[in-house]
Order: C-alpha cells, then sequence, then structure tokens
C-alpha cells in the first residue's frame, strides 16, 4: 500500500538498482551478491516502502545549509558602553533589525519587518531598548536589546503623511518618565520609552502646511525645538514644551528663494540649507527668539563649482560638509556666523556623523578609496588640520566603493582612545574596521538576490598522486571504523562529535569538480547591487564574487534584471568554460538603455561587457539554438517593439534566419489589459533596420480584456527546461488519458478591478477571478474559468500539463487552492492496442499550434490553511519521478506539498482501482503535514523565491529557496529510489561478509578435520 | 436522428445547388454553442444544422427570421465587422459582418446571442493578395473591435493564421469569439485538421470561405467541496497520504546483516542438501561402513534439521 505513490502514471519507476560512486570494496559485493540479487532487491524494496520522508535529528546539515543575512545596512547604533557583549544595532533595506556581535559580527538576533514596514529610524533608549520607527513613522516599537523581545508597540496616527523624525534624549526625565520624541504624519508625538504610552501629541496640520526638518532637544533644557518649511519659502521655529506638549514660541522667517533638500543642524541654534537654486547656502540663526538668515553664494566660497551641489547630511557640529562637482568641502561656521572652508577632499569620500569624544570633543571618519585599498582617517571636529588617526586596510577590489560608515570609539588598553569603524560597501557588504585591519565581513548583498542560475562544475582531472590515494584510503577507513564504532554503540562522546564533524564536512560533498549524482553544482546568483556570487551547493560557501562592470560604468544607476544561460558546454566546446549573460539596465524607466554581460560561471570574470548598449530591454527569450561554440542565441525585445539577436555573429544571424518564421513570443501589458503575440518580420520590409542583428516584429494576435471588468494579476509559463517523461497518463480502468503538453502554455489570472487591493476591499460579489490558459504562439485561449466571489493575490505554478493557483476566496473566508489540468482529446483514438499495430495511430504527427486543439480540462478546489509567498514544484533529470509542490508559506517556510493531493480525479469514495492507483479520498483542504516542511526547523526569512535544478540522480531534485536568507536543499519527492543513502556504512558490510567469509573458511576446514577424523575412527 | 441526418443532407445539397460563394452558419441557442464546437463529424463542419430557413436567406442582408416571444424591447440588434490583413503590408478591410442580438442577462450585464456571420466576396484583388500570402507562406490576419457596442472598443482583437493552413479544398475558416458581456476578449482564428510545418503550397479550389462561428463565454469553477467535520476528520484520519514519522524499521536498518546471514542460512541449507544424496551413494556401497559412522551423523543432522 505504501508503495502506491510510486505507480502513478503507468511509469513502473522500479528501482534500478544504481550504485552511484561505488567505493571498490561494493564492487566485491556485487560480485557476491549475484547469487542473492533478488531477495536484495526484495530487501531493498521493502526497506523503501517504509516511508522516510522527513529528516532524522543528526541528518540535518547533512545535505541542507541555511545562511543568514540581513540585506544592506541604513542605519547603525553600537552599544559597547557598560555591556558585557560589544554591539551594533543596525536596520537594513530590507527592513531587517538586527543586533550583531561587534567581535566577530554574528546575529545575536534579527526581526525582518513586513515589505511594507519600512524601517524609518532606529535609536537607543534607556540604554536597554532598542527603538524603532517604522512605516512612514506609524508604528513605533521597542525591542529589549540583549535578546531582541518586543517590549512594546505604539501606533502613531497622524491627519497628513510628512517625514518620519526621531529623538531620544539622553538624560531626560519628566515625571519618572524619559519621553521620546517622534514626528510623523504632520504631528509631534512624545511616547514615554519605558511602557510606550501616549504622553501628549501636538498637530501641526493646524499651523499650516509645515514640514518640519528636524527636532532637536538642546542639551539641558526642557523645550523640543522643531524647525521646518512652510511651503518652501519660510522658516519657522517652534518651541515646545516636553512636558505637555504646549507651544511656548512660534517664530517664522520667509525666504523667497525655496529650498533644496533638507535643513541640517550645525548646533543648537544653526542651521543650514541650500537654495532652490543650489547655488546659495543659507545659514539660519536663532537668537533670542528671532529667525537670522544669512546667505553666501556656493560661488564666493569655492570658485569654480556649478549647479549640482548637495549638503551632505553627516551631522558634524561646528561645521558641514558639500559636495560639488569637484569634490567634497568642509566649511566651517564660526561664532560670529561666517562660513570657512576648511579643506577639499575627493568626490568619493565618505563621512561619517561625528561621535562625542573624550572632553567634549568631536571626531569623525572620512574613508577614501585607493587602488586596492581604502584608507580610514578619524579627525577631531576642533582640529581639521590633522589626522587624529590614520588607517589603510587592503580592500577586495569586487567590493566596490564605501558608501556608508559608522564609527564607535573606544579605550584602548593603554587607556589611549581608538576608534572602529562598520563601513557598508558599493556591493552592500558590511566590515568592521579596527587597528587598520578587517575584523569581519558580512557579505549581506546576498540577501537581496534578484535571480538565480545554476552551473555544472569542471570534471575532475584524471591522474591523481599515490601519497593522496594512500590519505585519502587511509582516512576513508578511519572514518568507517569510527562509524562502525558508533553503529555499535561503541563510541565515546568525542568520537562521536568526530563522526558529525565528519559528516557534516566531508570532503566530498564540497569539492570543487563535477559528481556523479550531479549534487555538486555553482549556485550563481545576481544581487540587487550588481554582484555576482557563486555559491557552491555542498556547503554553501562563496566560490567566487564579481561586481559586474557593465553596471557600473556611467553615472547613471544600473542595475542587474535576468541571468540567463550563456553557454552550457557539453559537446564539441568542452573546453570552454560555461557562462552566464546578465541584462542590467541603466536607469528607471523601460526604455532605458540595457547592460549586458557575459560572466565565465568557472572564474566570475567578466568575458564580455557590453554595456550600456544602444537598445533598451524589455523582454529577453531563450532561443533553443546554439551556435558552433554552444552559445544558446538570445533575443532582447526593446520597448519598441524590436528584437535584437545576441550572439552578434554572422553565424547567429544565419541560424536565426534560417529559423526566424519559427519564433514566436508574447508580452503581457499589464496596466493596458492586453497580451500580444509577436513574430519576426520577414526581412524585406521598408524600414531596414539598423543593423543586420536588428529584426522588425510584427503583431500576430492580441487579447484583450476588458478594463473595466478584468485586471492582470498573474502570469506563469512552463520552466523552459522541463522534462515530461511520459504524455500518456494511465487511469485506474485500464484507460489512457494523453496530456496535453505544450511548452506555449500561459496560464493568466485576472480579478475585477475592484478586488485588485487587498483581502476585504471589495465584496463577495464584486470579486471576480478568472483563469486563462494561452497558447502564445496563436493566441488562441484554451481555457477560461471564472471563480466566482474569489480574488487574488494568485500564485501560481504551471508544469507538464497542469497548472496550481492560489487565490482567497471572500464567501468561504480561506484560502483556497486550485488545480487545472488539461488533456489532449486528439489522440484518445490511439487507445485501440490493434490500430497502434497497425499504424493508424497519429502519435507520430508532429503538433502544431495551428492545428485545431481538442483539449478537455478538468479541475477541482481545495481549502488551503497558509496564505502563499512563492509556489514551486520539483524536478528531476527525466521526469519519471512523482512531483512535489513546493510552497513558500506566510510563516517564511518551505513546505512539500505531494501532487496527489492536488489532483482533479479525487472523488469521495474511490473505487478500488482508483485506490490502487493511487488516487487519494477527496477532502476539502489540503493537509499540511509538519514533517513534509523541507526547510525543517530553519526559516527562510523574507522568502522571495524557490529554485528548483534536476540532479543527475533521477529520484533526486535541488531546492534553492531565497529571500533575506538563502536555503538550500535536496529532496526525493519519491525517496531516492535509485542510490543508497550517504551513510550507508559500507565498511561494515564489507566486515561482516569477511566476518563471513572466514567463518564460511573455518567451519569448512573444521568439518573436514571431522570428516577425517570420522573416517580414521 | 435519421430525420436531421437526412435534412442535413437535404440542405447540404441545398447549399451545393445554390452554387453561393460562401456559406453562413448561425446559432440558435445558447446550449448549441459548445455542441458546434466539439463537434468533428464532417456533416457538421460543413454546414451547421439549422432551419433551412437560414440557408436559404440571403446572404449579403441577413434579416431577422422570427420573432420571437422572448424578445423583449430591451433586445436590440448589434452589428461588428471581421477585417481581415494579408500579410504584414497590406491594411485591415472589411471582410465580413456579424450581426447578433443584445440580450439582457440575469445579473445585469448584457450578452450577445443569435450571432450571425456573413462573409463578403474575396475581390480580385483579395484573391490576388491571398496568392501571394499563400506563395510566401504568410499570415493571413483578421480582427475584431474588442467593444462590440462602441466599436473598436479599447484595442481590437487580433487573430493570424498561416495562409497555407486555410488553403484547402476550399477556404474552411473556424472562427471561436470568447465574449466577456458585450466586449470581445479574444478571437480565435484557426482552420480545421492539422496544420503542421513545413507546410505544403496548395492553391484552393474553390476561393470562398465556409465559415464556423463560435460564441464561447467563461466556465464557472467547481465549487469547492465542503464536508461536515465528521467526514472530513475520518478522510484525514485513514488517508494514506499522512505519513507519520515512522523510525526506521528492523529490515530497513540491520538488512545488511541480515542478508549476509540468509547467505549462510542458505549456504548451510544447500549443504544440507547435499549431505543425504552423497550418504544414499553410501548406503547402496556397503552396510558395515554405515554402521561404523555415517547412521549418527545421518541422524544428527536429520535431527538437527526438524
Amino acid at each position: 500500500m505504501g508503495s502506491d505513490g510510486k505507480k502513478r502514471e503507468g511509469k513502473t519507476d522500479q528501482p534500478s538498482l544504481e550504485f552511484s560512486d561505488p567505493p571498490p570494496p561494493f564492487s566485491l559485493l556485487i560480485a557476491m551478491a549475484m547469487a542473492i540479487k533478488l531477495s536484495l532487491i526484495l530487501l531493498f524494496f521493502s526497506s523503501s516502502l517504509i516511508p522516510t520522508f522527513s529528516l532524522f535529528e543528526d541528518q540535518v546539515g547533512l545535505m541542507d545549509w541555511h545562511q543568514r543575512y540581513i540585506g544592506k545596512v541604513k542605519h547603525a547604533v553600537f552599544h559597547t558602553q557598560k555591556a558585557g557583549w560589544k554591539r551594533v544595532v543596525v536596520s537594513t533595506e530590507e527592513n531587517v533589525i538586527a543586533s550583531l556581535d561587534l567581535r566577530r559580527g554574528e546575529i545575536f538576533w534579527r526581526h525582518v519587518l513586513g515589505a511594507n514596514d519600512v524601517v524609518d529610524k532606529i535609536d537607543i533608549a534607556l540604554g536597554k531598548y532598542v527603538i524603532t520607527l517604522s512605516s512612514e513613522g506609524s508604528i513605533l516599537r521597542a525591542w529589549n536589546l540583549p535578546d531582541g523581545q518586543m517590549v512594546w508597540e505604539s501606533f502613531l496616527s497622524g491627519s497628513m503623511s510628512s517625514k518620519a523624525l526621531l529623538t531620544v534624549p539622553a538624560n531626560l526625565k519628566v515625571d519618572l518618565d524619559s519621553p521620546i520624541f517622534v514626528y510623523s504624519g504632520a504631528c509631534i508625538h512624545a511616547i514615554s520609552s519605558i511602557d510606550g504610552e501616549y504622553l501628549w501629541k501636538k498637530d501641526f496640520a493646524s499651523e499650516g502646511s509645515v514640514d518640519v526638518h528636524q527636532l532637536i532637544l538642546p542639551g539641558g533644557s526642557d523645550v523640543v525645538h522643531a524647525v521646518g518649511v512652510t511651503d518652501s519659502s519660510q522658516f519657522d521655529t517652534y518651541e515646545i514644551h516636553v512636558k505637555n506638549g504646549g507651544l511656548l514660541k512660534h517664530t517664522s522667517a520667509s525666504f523667497p528663494g525655496g529650498i533644496y533638500g533638507e535643513i541640517l543642524p550645525i548646533s543648537g541654534d544653526r542651521f543650514v540649507v541650500l537654495d532652490a537654486s543650489r547655488s546659495v547656502l543659507v545659514l539660519i540663526t536663532i537668537e533670542n527668539g528671532q529667525i537670522h538668515l544669512e546667505q553666501t553664494h556656493i560661488s564666493d566660497l569655492i570658485h569654480g563649482s556649478s549647479g549640482n551641489t548637495v549638503i551632505l547630511p553627516s551631522k558634524l557640529s561646528g561645521i558641514f560638509s558639500l559636495r560639488t562637482d569637484n569634490g567634497i568641502v568642509f566649511i566651517k561656521v564660526t561664532g560670529e556666523g561666517k562660513l570657512n572652508v576648511m579643506e577639499r577632499v575627493d568626490k568619493t569620500v565618505v563621512i561619517s556623523d561625528a561621535l562625542p569624544h573624550s572632553e567634549g570633543e568631536q571626531a569623525f571618519a572620512l574613508v577614501q578609496h585607493g587602488d586596492g585599498k581604502i584608507e580610514l582617517s578619524v579627525r577631531l571636529v576642533h582640529d581639521m588640520s590633522s589626522n587624529h588617526l590614520k588607517e589603510t586596510v587592503k580592500m577586495d577590489h569586487e567590493r566596490g566603493f564605501v558608501h556608508k560608515i559608522f564609527i564607535n570609539n573606544y579605550v584602548r588598553t593603554d587607556r589611549s582612545h581608538g576608534f572602529r569603524a562598520l563601513i557598508v560597501m558599493e556591493d552592500h557588504s558590511l566590515l568592521l574596521l579596527q587597528q587598520g585591519e578587517i575584523v569581519w565581513t558580512r557579505d549581506d548583498g546576498l540577501a537581496s538576490v534578484i535571480d538565480v542560475a545554476t552551473s555544472e562544475l569542471p570534471v575532475e582531472k584524471i591522474g591523481v598522486s599515490v601519497a593522496k590515494v594512500e590519505h585519502s584510503l587511509f582516512e576513508w577507513l578511519k572514518g568507517h571504523i569510527l562509524k562502525l564504532k558508533g553503529t555499535l554503540m561503541l563510541a565515546t562522546p568525542d568520537e562521536v562529535a568526530a563522526i558529525q564533524k565528519i559528516r557534516l564536512q566531508s570532503s566530498e560533498k564540497s569539492k570543487m569538480t563535477r559528481d556523479h549524482n550531479g549534487f555538486r553544482r555553482l549556485l550563481i546568483l545576481l544581487t540587487r547591487a550588481g554582484k555576482l556570487y557563486a555559491l557552491h551547493t555542498g556547503d554553501g560557501r562563496i566560490v567566487w564574487s564579481t561586481l559586474l562592470q557593465s553596471l557600473r560604468t556611467t553615472s547613471q544607476q544600473c542595475a542587474g534584471l535576468k541571468l540567463h544561460q550563456w553557454q552550457v558546454p557539453h559537446h564539441h566546446a568542452l573546453d570552454n568554460n560555461p557562462s552566464v549573460l546578465v541584462v542590467g539596465r541603466c536607469g528607471l524607466s523601460l526604455s532605458s538603455p540595457s547592460a549586458l554581460s557575459i560572466v565565465d560561471a568557472y572564474t566570475g570574470k567578466e568575458l564580455q561587457n557590453m554595456g550600456p548598449v544602444q537598445h533598451s530591454t524589455v523582454q529577453v527569450i531563450s532561443l533553443p539554438f546554439r551556435d558552433s561554440s554552444e552559445q544558446q542565441l538570445h533575443l532582447l525585445i526593446d520597448a519598441d517593439k524590436r528584437a535584437h539577436l545576441y550572439p552578434t555573429t554572422p553565424e547567429a544571424a544565419n541560424i536565426f534566419q534560417r529559423e526566424s518564421e519559427n519564433v514566436y513570443w508574447y508580452s503581457v501589458e499589464s496596466e493596458a489589459g492586453i497580451l500580444r503575440g509577436y513574430g519576426v518580420k520577414k526581412s524585406h520590409s521598408s524600414d531596414t533596420p539598423p543593423s543586420e542583428y536588428c529584426f522588425e516584429t510584427r503583431n500576430l494576435w492580441s487579447v484583450v480584456f476588458p478594463s473595466e471588468s478584468e485586471k492582470i494579476i498573474a502570469t506563469v509559463t512552463r520552466k523552459p527546461n522541463e522534462v515530461v517523461h511520459t504524455q500518456a497518463k494511465m487511469i485506474a480502468d485500464e484507460d489512457v488519458m494523453y496530456k496535453y503538453i505544450s511548452k506555449n502554455m500561459l496560464f493568466v489570472a485576472t480579478v475585477s478591478p475592484k478586488a485588485s487591493g487587498p483581502i476585504g476591499s471589495a465584496t463577495p460579489d464584486e470579486s471576480v477571478l478568472v483563469v486563462y490558459l494561452v497558447d502564445t504562439v496563436t493566441g488562441r485561449i484554451l481555457h477560461r474559468m471564472t471563480h466566482l466571489g474569489s480574488q487574488g493575490p494568485v500564485h501560481a505554478v504551471l508544469s507538464e500539463n497542469w497548472v496550481v493557483y492560489h487565490y482567497f476566496n471572500l464567501r468561504a473566508h480561506r484560502y483556497e487552492m486550485s488545480v487545472l489540468e488539461i488533456y489532449d482529446q486528439s489522440r484518445a483514438e490511439n487507445k485501440d492496442v490493434l490500430k497502434l499495430i497497425v499504424g493508424k495511430h497519429n502519435l507520430t504527427t508532429p503538433v502544431s499550434s495551428y492545428s485545431r486543439p481538442e483539449v478537455t480540462t478538468k479541475s477541482q478546489s481545495y481549502f488551503f490553511t497558509h496564505s502563499v509567498k512563492a509556489i514551486s514544484v520539483t524536478s528531476t533529470a527525466k521526469g519519471i519521478t512523482s512531483k512535489h509542490l513546493l510552497i513558500g508559506t506566510i510563516g517564511d517556510q518551505v513546505l512539500a506539498l505531494d501532487k496527489r493531493f492536488v489532483d482533479p480525479r479525487r472523488s469521495l469514495n474511490p473505487t478500488q482501482a482508483e485506490k490502487e492507483e493511487g488516487l487519494l479520498p477527496l477532502t476539502d483542504a489540503l493537509p499540511i503535514i509538519p514533517q513534509s516542511y523541507v526547510t525543517h526547523s530553519f526559516k527562510v526569512e523574507g522568502l522571495r523565491g524557490i529554485e528548483t535544478v534536476p540532479a543527475k540522480l533521477e529520484s533526486t531534485s535541488l531546492v534553492f529557496a531565497y529571500g533575506v536568507d538563502l536555503f538550500y536543499t535536496r529532496i526525493a519527492p519519491s525517496r531516492t529510489y535509485d542510490s543508497l543513502t550517504e551513510d550507508f556504512n559500507y565498511a561494515l558490510l564489507l566486515l561482516t561478509i569477511l566476518a563471513l567469509v572466514v567463518a564460511i573458511f573455518v567451519t569448512w576446514v573444521l568439518s573436514e578435520r571431522k570428516d577425517l577424523q570420522d573416517k580414521w575412527r | 436522428m435519421k430525420l436531421t441526418k437526412s435534412s442535413m443532407l437535404l440542405l447540404f445539397t441545398l447549399l451545393i445547388s445554390s452554387n453561393s460563394a460562401f456559406q453562413s452558419d448561425e446559432l440558435l441557442a445558447d446550449d448549441e454553442e459548445f455542441g458546434l464546437e466539439g463537434g468533428r463529424s464532417p456533416d457538421i463542419d460543413l454546414a451547421v444544422p439549422s432551419s433551412p430557413q437560414i440557408a436559404s436567406r440571403s446572404y449579403s442582408s441577413p434579416q431577422p427570421t422570427r420573432k420571437r416571444s422572448t424578445d423583449s424591447e430591451s433586445d436590440s440588434r448589434v452589428q461588428f465587422v471581421l477585417e481581415h490583413a494579408f500579410g504584414d503590408s497590406s491594411e485591415f478591410s472589411a471582410a465580413g459582418t456579424f450581426t447578433a442580438r443584445l440580450k439582457a442577462s440575469a445579473h445585469g450585464g448584457q450578452t450577445l446571442t443569435k450571432l450571425r456571420f456573413s462573409r463578403n466576396d474575396l475581390t480580385a484583388t483579395e484573391k490576388e493578395k491571398f496568392k501571394k500570402v499563400l506563395e510566401t507562406d504568410d499570415y493571413y490576419r483578421i480582427r475584431l473591435p474588442s467593444d462590440v457596442l462602441n466599436a473598436p472598443g479599447r484595442d481590437y482583437a487580433i487573430s493570424s493564421l498561416k495562409a497555407r493552413c486555410l488553403a484547402k479544398d476550399g477556404l474552411d475558416e473556424h472562427i471561436h469569439i470568447h465574449m466577456e458581456g458585450v466586449n470581445i476578449l479574444a478571437v480565435n482564428y484557426g482552420s480545421s485538421g492539422a496544420c503542421q510545418y513545413p507546410r505544403q503550397l496548395k492553391l484552393p479550389a474553390k476561393w470562398s470561405f465556409s465559415s464556423h462561428t463560435v460564441l464561447k463565454y467563461s466556465d464557472l469553477a467547481p465549487r469547492t467541496p465542503i464536508f461536515s467535520e465528521d467526514i472530513g476528520s475520518n478522510e484525514i484520519g485513514d488517508d494514506e497520504g499522512i505519513k507519520p514519522m515512522v523510525e526506521r524499521s528492523f529490515w530497513a536498518k540491520y538488512w545488511m546483516y541480515l542478508v549476509p546471514l540468509g547467505l549462510v542460512v542458505m549456504n548451510a541449507v544447500t549443504q544440507g542438501m547435499n549431505m543425504p544424496e552423497e550418504q544414499a551413494g553410501g548406503q547402496a556401497g556397503g552396510q558395515t561402513q554405515q554402521a561404523v559412522g555415517a547412521v549418527p551423523r545421518g541422524q544428527g543432522a536429520a535431527v538437527r534439521r526438524r
């Protein structure tokens, strides 16, 4: 009964006993086993019948790894004084708040806020709480510093949206309370830092449309100063009493020039801002309740500077920094309100905030980028002329420029002051510098993976030295003896630990060569920072990383978009390394020029850097054609619907010209609600394209969704590299159904525009979900189905001839999953054996999209408890193994759900034949079995995607889930029926056999002897 | 059945004898639309079974042939134009007209019923163009307005087909129009039968279209079954798909020891089997030997085996 799972779809996945990678002794067994092969197979069968889907505790980490990241750091607050653990609290662009160990860079604790809960500000209050302000200043939370538990949470309601500012006074006591001041929603809120209680609120909406830029609490006073701008032409300062929020004083001064950017505080009563033309510095001084404005032309201060001036937001007391086209200038504000240029530095210099240092002095750090190194210098604000500290640190080229720096001081063993700096690099990595060295690094760029590709590893070189063999043989023997001890329960605890260590760090799995089972691969990850990483699947280490130069060349912001296989050599270009194509876009709009680069997958070297190219890229199509050097042909579709062919070689153009008639693609215009299909225009067109690698396209079909009733929310296609083993599906009563398998099938889901918002924004009567199956060559709608009272978000996966999609049912108030299977009727007559023998069947006729399809569909829906972040499906090398859906749940875990649960042929009372086929009785809800979490105890925080890659071993599929965290494992949906488990003890088997052979020999000798004695008797 | 078949034959002959440039078909009731779509029998492909009135009516100006009692005053007639183009270079031009009745549906929207299609004759230039398209294996493209009431709506629903797929004996076309209320979502244009690459050039014997049109609406998804609690729990209870985590069985853990053990046993058994044979041979040889040693041994072995 338990084996029913394997006998699906008429396949007999009889475990072909392929003993993968057999170590030498096993061949001996095979020789011996010939006699007992039958019984062995039977035994193996019976052992595999028992479901061992989930892992054992000691198997964690054997074939999976989990890496935790936080993303690019936005703010950092150090907590080093009076603390046993030196730590730094950071908030990141992935909306993570984390407390990091300053010594090693490890995460003490971490919280991933939702995608919509952007962290605005963080600070530490009372020396024990981390205060975070998020969601445009509407949520204020306090977290316990040592363990990250949430202490309190307050929702701040404002009258209108505005900036979010947070001020945590150091030593302010108001009636035994230490208030925190928050400006958000055009209100100043005072909140008790002890329990989050609301103290008072001052609404600025009634004061005219003032936009507060700074919230300052001058030391010792009990007045909050709010400095803002009204209609960008009037400066306003408010003095508010800290106890009750009463407005004490309001002064204003009009400034007709308008302002640009933010007001920067210089000291308690001085502020500086740029005017709207960015050519005049305005110094604001508040004296005796009066606002004095003083204007200085930048050209008077700095000669030859142009308009692109920005005041850098680094808060340095008494001075400020100004970035112009030529460099960064430090300007000191003297007591009389004069501006003095102090120093000029290079444009790439990054400046930290000032840090209170000993005896009222303030220090700040600046980092300068050199060739292969960075220079960190710490200066005192009062004494700009000399460096207080200057350190040169060697820096990897692949980390790019420094983006941010945060400094912290400490007392050295010789009682002098030392500084440590936390720097954020261009590739989003985080480094701690101290004493001229990199103490630790975190590759947090991996928290923002955009796209994933995989690459095979190089083939192992033949010819290994004898010493190595001897060594490895010895090691191998030692390891197995240890394992033997463990099995016989003779091992000491130390040895048990050693066994576990050997298992985890087996050199086999992290080798840099191709393996027989195809488990060892390179995962190539493109991150938002424009960096390419290659991770080894064995242990998750970074093999190489490259900051793509093609995305860095221009001043524009280029970002990577897509990763495609460019060259996968396996026949006649084996000497070449495989390579990947990275497509990026420089600029924000769709019509911005694109950047392309081709990267060697083994070394990470950029082989070809084509960026930025003239045309834009909206869509990238991998054509199923290769040139003689095994380069995959790609079509890049630009915003004007022109197709650009890559690689730009005459050979590729030749291949494409030959096949261009049968090249089709489609575009989804979500805003317009139109699907369009395209083909390549015949070359003899009136307006000649700019080059021979550029082709005009023509619109072949279009599907126009009525804008008042339907809006496209999801489109899904089949994975291009998916392998389908059989087209026929055997069903219970010896009948056959033929799957409609087309590479050109597109699943589209639309909802009524009213229901496109979040759940609850539309009534069940208003919301309709319509799903379509569209053939993308002809635009034919193969199937169309309406779910009344349902709405998105829709997550779907399309594989073989089925789609599974997840949506919300408003009438049932539950999430649902539906399955839609499509079958080909035109081949249904092929059931007759006689016809097959005579040859009167159409199984060999080619399939064309232009033929009229005769399809039937089957559908069924089930309730599903979780909301879903991503859905994927396992893929195996030959497609024989049954499939599992991989569902990224809202809890950031990956759940494996057998496809048999979403089979539209399930019925309430299956017949005996159907039961034998493995059809499950129909249930209204899909079960969630705790053991089937692929991620077992881990969470892939911020889960965004699940990628599956087939291993060479048919039973196994490699799964890579990414989000803020990365998780890799391999799963066997029908269990590893084609190989022995990794912890199989060959040595024990060998020893047993040896012992038996010896025993047989001994008994034989003994019996001979006895025979002889008997005969002599 | 026979009656309908014979009437169809009659109709068929009528159509042939009338020597019309093209045939038109009509769908009277909604429930016929889907029946037609699946139908592949040749007589249906040639002409749609309908009342002879329609077959004999004039093609150029379709007129309401019957007045139904259900037709209320809210019903009104709409017309929209099918346009076609030959290959890339040619512009779209009118190819035929659809006429239909607007019917108010239960939920307030409007739907089309009684769709009729009349195709214009191909002009000489169009025939030339068509020939050229056939020669170059290019596309024959058609389009319909996306909004029937105020054409063309937001955009045209376009469909195209390799012209060589169309050219059989006549020009056999199947137009499936996917509707949503009064909006045309998509039009699927195709011919009957297979049409795979590479397509052979074949000029049609007859330059007339035989058109088959189908209006298609969306299916309703089957509702999720909701079971009462006890059934559900029962079902889940004996659901074999729920795999409880079972410790690896005795076999799974120790098969590697048991197999050699089985080997030994088998070995012993075969040895034991061999021994009596030897003894049997010995028995015949001499009784003295037996008396001396073999008897106790043989007995002993027999006892052991038991």
